[in-house]
C-alpha cells in the first residue's frame, strides 16, 4: 500500500490538471471535448495502486485520472489535449484516445470490454502474468457487446478486473431513468464476483481493489469491482443540469482529495500542495510552448 | 487441382503451422463441424489450444480479437455469414481500423476477418448479400476478395503472416467448391499479374500519413491470346470475376467483341493503375459487382477513372445488382444479381 502523502499527491494531480483543463478551454487553449472525473479521482488512484508493472490498464472517454495514476506524463497529456505532436498520441487522438505502455483509452462507450477480454487471454495465452484492468461506467451498462463481453470473460477465465465507477449519471440521465435491475446480478449472473464499495476515500478503494486484483491474479478469472461515487463537474464542458446544492453537498461529504488531506499534517499537505500546483503549471506551460503540427499537406 | 475451399483451408493450417500466434475465432468452426462452410474443418483438432468457438456474438468476438491483435497475437475471426458483418461494424470502424493511426502508429492490430459473402444459394435478403462495400474506403482497413486467378491461399496466408493492419477478406460462397484456374484451363487466355510495389513510399508528410501500407496484394489482367486488339475494359472481383471471364469467352467467340478483363484482390484501398493501364487502351470501362449499385465500389472505381484519363473515355457503365433487398426465390433472385447475359448485353452496347 503506498502512504498517505503518495496517495495524496496522486490525488491532488489528477484534481490539479482537471481544473487547469476546464479552465483553460474557456481561454481557447485547448479546442473539441473533454471529460474529466472531478470527484472520482479516488477510483484511479487507488484501483491503480496495486497495478504490477505489465499489467495493462482500458480506460474510456473519462480517462485522464486513469491516465495520470497509471504514470502517464502530464505534460504530454496536456500536449493531447492541445493537439501537438508532443503529445501522448502526437495530437492524433486526444482527450479519449490515449495509449502509452500498457494503457489503452477509447470514446466509444463499450467498445473496449471485449478488447480488455482480448487483451486478457492473450496474456494469459502467451503466460506474462499480466492482468487486465477496465474501467466502465454505468452509462456503459446499457451497451450491448458489455454483456457479450462479460460471458466471453467469464467462460474463458479471462483475468480481468472489471472496475464500474458508478456515478449514477450517464452523461445528463440519472441512473433512474436508465437502468432497470441490479447492477451487481449482471455480473454476477455471469458467474463474476462482485464486491461493492461506496467511499471516497482513497484508502478504502485501494484495500479492496487490492484484494480482488489479487483474486484475479490467483484465479485466473474475472472480477468486477463497483464505485459508487460522484462527479463534481459536468460530463464534458457545461452539460449539467443538476442544481448547484446538490454539488456542493457533495464537494462537502465525497471529496476524495479532502478525506485524504486531513490524513496529513497541514504544512505536510500545504507543501504538496504547492509542489503539485508548480508541476501542473510548469507541465501546462511547457505544452503551451510545444509546437503545433506542420501544417505541409500532401499535393 | 484444388478448390477454393481445400486452399484456403491448408492456408489456415500452414498459417498456424508455421506461426504460433495464429489463432481461430468463429461460431461452430470445431470438428466434426468444421464450421458453417468447412472452411476450418480440421484445424481445431489439430491445434486445440487456438481455436475458440464463440458464442453468437460477432461484436464481441471481433472486439476479443483486436485486443488479442494488439498484444501480440495474430487472430483469424470467421463470421459466418458476411451479413452479420454489420454486428460487428462497431468493432471494425471504430476500433480496430482506428488504432493503428489514431494512437500515432504505436502499435499494429494483426488481425484477419474472413467471411463468406454473395448469392445464387437461395439464402434470402439476411444470408445472401454483399456488404463489403459499407466497409470499402474506411481508413485503417485493408478489404481483400479471392478470386479464382491466382491462389486464394496465398492471398489468406499473406493476410494473416504478413499483413499488420486489419484486414477483411471476403469469400464468395459460390467459390469454395470451384476449382481454381491453372495454365491449362487459361490456355487460351494470356493472364498477367501485377504485383503493386508493396508499400508505399515512406510520407514526407509525417503527420498525415496513412494508416496502412497501401497496395501490397495483386491485380490480375486477363485478355485472349492472339486476338485482335481488346476494345472494353471489365473490372471486377470475387465471383464475379468469374463470370465476366466465362462472359469474355461469349464475347470473343459469338460477337467478336474482345475485351480485357482487371480482377483485382485488393479492394480498399484501391490501386487504379491497373485499371488506367487497359483503359487507356481500350477507351471504354465496364466494371461489375454483385454488390447494390448505388455508392458501391464500382461507382468509386469509375469516378477515379474519370478524374485520372476521363478525357481519354469513349464510355464508362456499371453492373450491379438492383437496389433491393436479395429476394429467397431464386428466380427474382437471378433477376436482381447481374449475370452472364447481362454482361454481354451491357458490354455489346459500349462497343
Amino acid at each position: 500500500m503506498l502512504d498517505n502523502a503518495t496517495l495524496y499527491r496522486s490525488l491532488y494531480r489528477i484534481r490539479r490538471f482537471e481544473e487547469t483543463v476546464l479552465a483553460e478551454f474557456t481561454s481557447g487553449h485547448f479546442s473539441g471535448t473533454t471529460h474529466t472525473c472531478l470527484g472520482q479521482e479516488a477510483n484511479a488512484v487507488g484501483v491503480l495502486s496495486g497495478l504490477h508493472a505489465e499489467d495493462i490498464v482500458v480506460s474510456n472517454h473519462r480517462s485522464h485520472g486513469h491516465f495520470l495514476a497509471y504514470g502517464g506524463d502530464m505534460h504530454a497529456l496536456f500536449a493531447e489535449l492541445m493537439g501537438k505532436p508532443a503529445g501522448v498520441c502526437g495530437g492524433r487522438g486526444g482527450s479519449q484516445h490515449l495509449h502509452w505502455r500498457n494503457f489503452y483509452s477509447n470514446g466509444v462507450l463499450g467498445g473496449t470490454l471485449p478488447l480488455a477480454v482480448g487483451m486478457a487471454l492473450a496474456e494469459k495465452h502467451l503466460a506474462t502474468q499480466a492482468i487486465v484492468v477496465v474501467f466502465l461506467g454505468d452509462g456503459t451498462l446499457g451497451e450491448g457487446v458489455l454483456y457479450e463481453s462479460l460471458n466471453m470473460a467469464s467462460l474463458w477465465n479471462a483475468p480481468i478486473l472489471y472496475v464500474l465507477e458508478n456515478n449514477r449519471l450517464a452523461q445528463t440521465t440519472p441512473i433512474e431513468l436508465n437502468l432497470a435491475g441490479s447492477i451487481e446480478d449482471r455480473f454476477e449472473s455471469f458467474g463474476i464476483p462482485v464486491r461493492e464499495l461506496d467511499t471516497s476515500d482513497v484508502v478504502e478503494i485501494a484495500a479492496a481493489s487490492n484484494q480482488s486484483l489479487d483474486e484475479v491474479r490467483t484465479r485466473v478469472s474475472p472480477e468486477t469491482l463497483i464505485l459508487n461515487t460522484h462527479r463534481f463537474g459536468p460530463h464534458s464542458k457545461g452539460d449539467d443540469p443538476r442544481p448547484s446544492e446538490e454539488i456542493s453537498r457533495l464537494r462537502q461529504t465525497r471529496d476524495p482529495v479532502s478525506i485524504q488531506g486531513i490524513r496529513l499534517a497541514d504544512e505536510h499537505r500545504s507543501q504538496i500542495d504547492a509542489e503539485v500546483e508548480a508541476e501542473v503549471r510548469g507541465a501546462f506551460q511547457a505544452a503551451l510552448s510545444d509546437p503545433f503540427p506542420p501544417q505541409n499537406f500532401p499535393d | 487441382m484444388s478448390t477454393v475451399l481445400e486452399l484456403l483451408n491448408t492456408a489456415l493450417r500452414q498459417a498456424m503451422t508455421i506461426d504460433d500466434r495464429v489463432v481461430l475465432l468463429g461460431e461452430d468452426i470445431l470438428d466434426p463441424y468444421g464450421g458453417a462452410f468447412k472452411v476450418t474443418r480440421g484445424l481445431s483438432t489439430a491445434f486445440p489450444e487456438r481455436v475458440y468457438t464463440t458464442p453468437v456474438s460477432e461484436a464481441g468476438m471481433v472486439g476479443v480479437a483486436s485486443g488479442m491483435a494488439l498484444r501480440g497475437l495474430r487472430p483469424v475471426v470467421e463470421i459466418m455469414f458476411g451479413d452479420f458483418l454489420s454486428l460487428a461494424a462497431d468493432q471494425l470502424v471504430n476500433h480496430a481500423a482506428k488504432f493503428r493511426w489514431m494512437y500515432n502508429d504505436q502499435l499494429c492490430v494483426p488481425l484477419v476477418i474472413r467471411t463468406p459473402m454473395g448469392g445464387r444459394r437461395g439464402y434470402g435478403p439476411t444470408h445472401s448479400q454483399s456488404l463489403e462495400k459499407h466497409f470499402l474506403g474506411l481508413p485503417g482497413l485493408r478489404v481483400l476478395a479471392p478470386t479464382l486467378f491466382g491462389d486464394p491461399g496465398a492471398l489468406l496466408a499473406s493476410a494473416i503472416l504478413e499483413d499488420d493492419d486489419p484486414v477483411l477478406f471476403v469469400e464468395h460462397k459460390l467459390l469454395y467448391p470451384l476449382t481454381v484456374h491453372n495454365e491449362t484451363t487459361l490456355n487460351e487466355f494470356s493472364l498477367s499479374t501485377t504485383n503493386n510495389s508493396a508499400k508505399n513510399s515512406p510520407s514526407a508528410y509525417t503527420t498525415l500519413s496513412p494508416p496502412l501500407s497501401l497496395f501490397p496484394y495483386p491485380s490480375y489482367t486477363l485478355s485472349l491470346r492472339d486476338a485482335p486488339r481488346p476494345v472494353l475494359t471489365m473490372v471486377a472481383y470475387g465471383f464475379m470475376a468469374e463470370l465476366c471471364h466465362q462472359a469474355q469467352l461469349h464475347l470473343a467467340y459469338d460477337h467478336e467483341v474482345f475485351t480485357e478483363l482487371v480482377i483485382p484482390t485488393q479492394l480498399s484501398p484501391f490501386c487504379l493503375d491497373p485499371v488506367c493501364t487497359s483503359a487507356e487502351q481500350t477507351k471504354r470501362a465496364l466494371v461489375i459487382e454483385e454488390g447494390t449499385i448505388t455508392l458501391g465500389w464500382g461507382a468509386e472505381v469509375l469516378a477515379r477513372l474519370s478524374e485520372s484519363i476521363g478525357q481519354n473515355l469513349h464510355a464508362v457503365r456499371r453492373l450491379a445488382a438492383l437496389d433491393l433487398p436479395i429476394p429467397a426465390s431464386i428466380q427474382l433472385e437471378e433477376m436482381i444479381l447481374p449475370g452472364i447475359d447481362q454482361i454481354i448485353t451491357m458490354a455489346r452496347s459500349m462497343v
